[in-house]
């Protein structure tokens, strides 16, 4: 047998009640978290992520369908209860007003300490050890409205490990972020979902950082089903791209990332090697050419070399020193004639 | 400022004759004593007892609604407490009831039950409203409530006769006289109630900080919390109200004072400041209006504006940050 399973929905219908009557953002929802697992709940925007999330947490009714918290119905569990069971990030930020970092990740203790909130040594300890896991042990004793975006985040984090939850739910957490502090939240997050042998389910529009982080991707569809399977499954079986592609989005699957379509279709003949070929293939793109095997139809021919580039056009031949100036001559000449 | 308030008034006493009166073991004449026992003590200890119930009752509406500017007055609570006593004093008054004569029991009840009520009917429908628009349009609602429930008021004492009306009058002027010992015996219970069950509460008040998401996510039933704090807070806030009239500015001052001071939000912190804070200021405040050494009494009301107007806009000028408050 493998983990255990922490949260499983059947026939799942998830949305809003109002006094109109019901919208639905998605049925038939079938899935499951398990214990040392970190998934990545990916879609286009409005097909319900957050919604899913809400729902998961206990914090939104399904309209319909069932939902086990370890075994017991969802609605059978005490908030008290749930709260030692499952812990939130959500995209709403935390208006903490003056408050120390600290005392922010302590409010995670909630669920464990008594009416009127003492520490026990074993809360410090817990809430020391989520400050420590996520990195922000330089930040506890900062206010948290001096903090940076990235730094807030971990601070949310830190304050949903206090919860000491077997499940885990992140709407969005790398959202406001720049790269290098996401790829470190999503590695941060993968460990400790290993380490603890939490079940950590985060929703993101970072196809490419899921990709390569998670164990495995749930896929929300505009037409409002799930998809799940392994990052590498997704992306060879095609469901990737049919969720994401659009009009002008490809999806390249050799690549593992998205490309516009080209806009113009002249096309160039590259010869070369290595990574300056690459990133100059990237530019050529970039600047709306195809690359071209066939001298016949290409609008010039550009062989790579170690540094320097050499262009031949109408028998010319042109050596640039760098791809700074390749490019500039390339966008200074008038392709249209 | 408690014994200093005690000490000077229209008549002045030395710190010295004041413990032993105090003590119960003074030689000042029979006068001097009446008036430290039967007047001056009582008045102080109102004071006190208002201002640390008016600076709770600001701190929670403010928290509960999410509003750095929330106070017993902004919200209606104020104007809803009056038109309870209003009923009380001008449409119950030909039966016999009236403030300056000393109620029975009964009559004093009564009067914490109106002023209550009436706080807490017109605290529970901004919360209401409150659930439908943002935070600014809740003061707005609240300021509507208010002028709603002042016409109310208007029309009752255009009805009313001339001496009801002075002695309703001077009700809102704010004073902290009118309370006699008889009536502390309802007064302070109340308000020692009304701070007792706002500090049972201080756990739920934290986690509700944080927004009503994240606070039911860690296990915090926010429905019941807000149920119970704002009657706490209404019970308090409509107390004062219905003894010493509307006053104002002591319950948003104590509070923002309380933050500015201890630079948290923790409501285990925040509580106990906002009582010790507006407690300080409300007998300040009322030290002041009787004009230690002069003849006059001005309105009570005008000194707590004089001196918790400034005292926000420093606090807040200070913070430079009140929107990230909540």
């Amino acid at each position: 047998m493998g983990a255990q399973v922490k949260i499983k929905a059947k026939q799942l219908s998830i949305g809003y009640q109002h006094s109109a009557g019901e919208t639905i953002v998605a049925s038939g929802l079938d899935c499951s978290l398990r214990g040392g697992e970190f998934v990545c709940l990916l879609g286009p925007n409005g097909t319900g992520k957050s919604t899913l999330i809400r729902t998961l947490a206990g914090m939104q009714k399904p309209l319909a369908g069932e939902l086990r918290l370890s075994g017991k119905a969802m609605s059978d569990i005490a908030p008290r209860e749930r709260a030692r069971a499952v812990s939130v990030v959500l995209t709403e930020t935390m208006s903490s007003g003056m408050m120390d970092a600290y005392s922010l990740v302590s409010l995670g203790r909630h669920p464990y300490s008594g009416w009127f909130g003492g520490l026990t040594a074993q809360d410090c300890e817990r809430i020391e050890w989520s400050i420590d896991a996520v990195g922000a042990k330089p930040l506890a004793n900062r206010q948290v409205s001096e903090l940076s975006d990235g730094e807030r985040q971990k601070i949310s984090i830190a304050r949903a490990l206090a919860q000491e939850a077997k499940l885990m739910l992140l709407d969005e957490p790398t959202a406001f972020l720049d790269l290098p502090r996401r790829v470190e939240l999503m590695s941060i997050l993968r460990d400790l979902a290993h380490r603890e042998n939490l079940a950590l389910l985060l929703s993101t529009h970072d196809l490419d950082l899921a990709l390569r982080f998670a164990d495995r991707l749930w896929l929300m569809t505009p037409g409002g089903d799930l998809l799940q399977g392994a990052p590498e499954a997704l992306a060879l079986n095609g469901q990737f791209a049919e969720v994401f592609a659009s009009e002008n989005l490809d999806w390249d699957a050799s690549s593992g990332s998205f490309r516009t379509h080209p806009v113009a279709c002249l096309k160039v003949r590259l010869e070369g090697e290595g990574i300056e070929r690459a990133w100059t293939q990237r530019a050529l793109e970039r600047l709306g050419f195809g690359i071209s095997e066939d001298d016949g139809e290409a609008a010039f021919s550009l062989k790579v070399n170690k540094d320097a580039w050499e262009v031949e056009r109408f028998g010319l031949i042109q050596n640039f020193k760098d791809i700074e100036s390749l490019i500039e001559w390339i966008r200074s000449v008038d392709w249209r004639e | 400022m408690f014994l200093l308030s005690i000490c000077l008034g229209s008549v002045n006493f030395s710190l010295s004759e004041v413990l032993q009166t105090l003590l119960g073991h003074g030689d000042a004449d029979a006068v001097h004593r009446q008036i430290i026992l039967d007047f001056r003590l009582p008045q102080v200890l109102t004071a006190l007892l208002s201002g640390a119930a008016l600076g709770t009752a600001g701190l929670l509406m403010q928290t509960v609604f999410r509003n750095p500017l929330a106070d017993p007055f902004v919200l209606g609570v104020n104007s809803g407490a009056s038109l309870g006593v209003a009923v009380v004093l001008l449409a119950l008054g030909p039966i016999g009831l009236s403030l300056t004569d000393g109620l029975a029991g009964s009559g004093q009840m009564l009067l914490i039950l109106a002023s209550s009520g009436g706080a807490a009917v017109t605290l529970f429908i901004v919360l209401l409203l409150s659930r439908r628009v943002d935070i600014m349009s809740v003061l707005i609602i609240g300021l509507m409530i208010s002028y709603t429930i002042g016409a109310l008021v208007s029309i009752l004492m255009f009805f009313s006769m001339a001496e009801r009306l002075q002695s309703f009058i001077n009700w809102s002027f704010g004073d902290y006289g009118n309370v006699s010992w008889s009536q502390m015996r309802y007064f302070a219970p109340a308000i020692l109630g009304g701070i007792a069950l706002s500090s049972l509460f201080m756990k739920p008040l934290d986690a509700l900080l944080l927004g009503d998401r994240y606070a039911e996510s860690v296990g915090t039933r926010t429905k019941q919390v807000r149920f119970f704090v704002l009657l706490g807070a209404s019970l308090l806030a409509g107390t004062v109200t219905g003894f010493c009239g509307p006053i104002g500015f002591l319950g948003i001052a104590a509070p923002h004072l309380s933050r500015y001071l201890f630079q948290t939000n923790n409501h285990k912190v925040l509580i106990p400041a906002s009582i010790l804070v507006g407690a300080f200021l409300s007998v300040s405040a009322d030290f002041v209006a009787r004009g230690p050494g002069l003849d006059v009494v001005l309105p009570l009301n005008a000194i707590t504006a004089l001196i918790g107007a400034p005292v926000i806009i420093v606090a807040l000028v200070k913070q430079g940050k009140m929107k990230r408050l909540f």
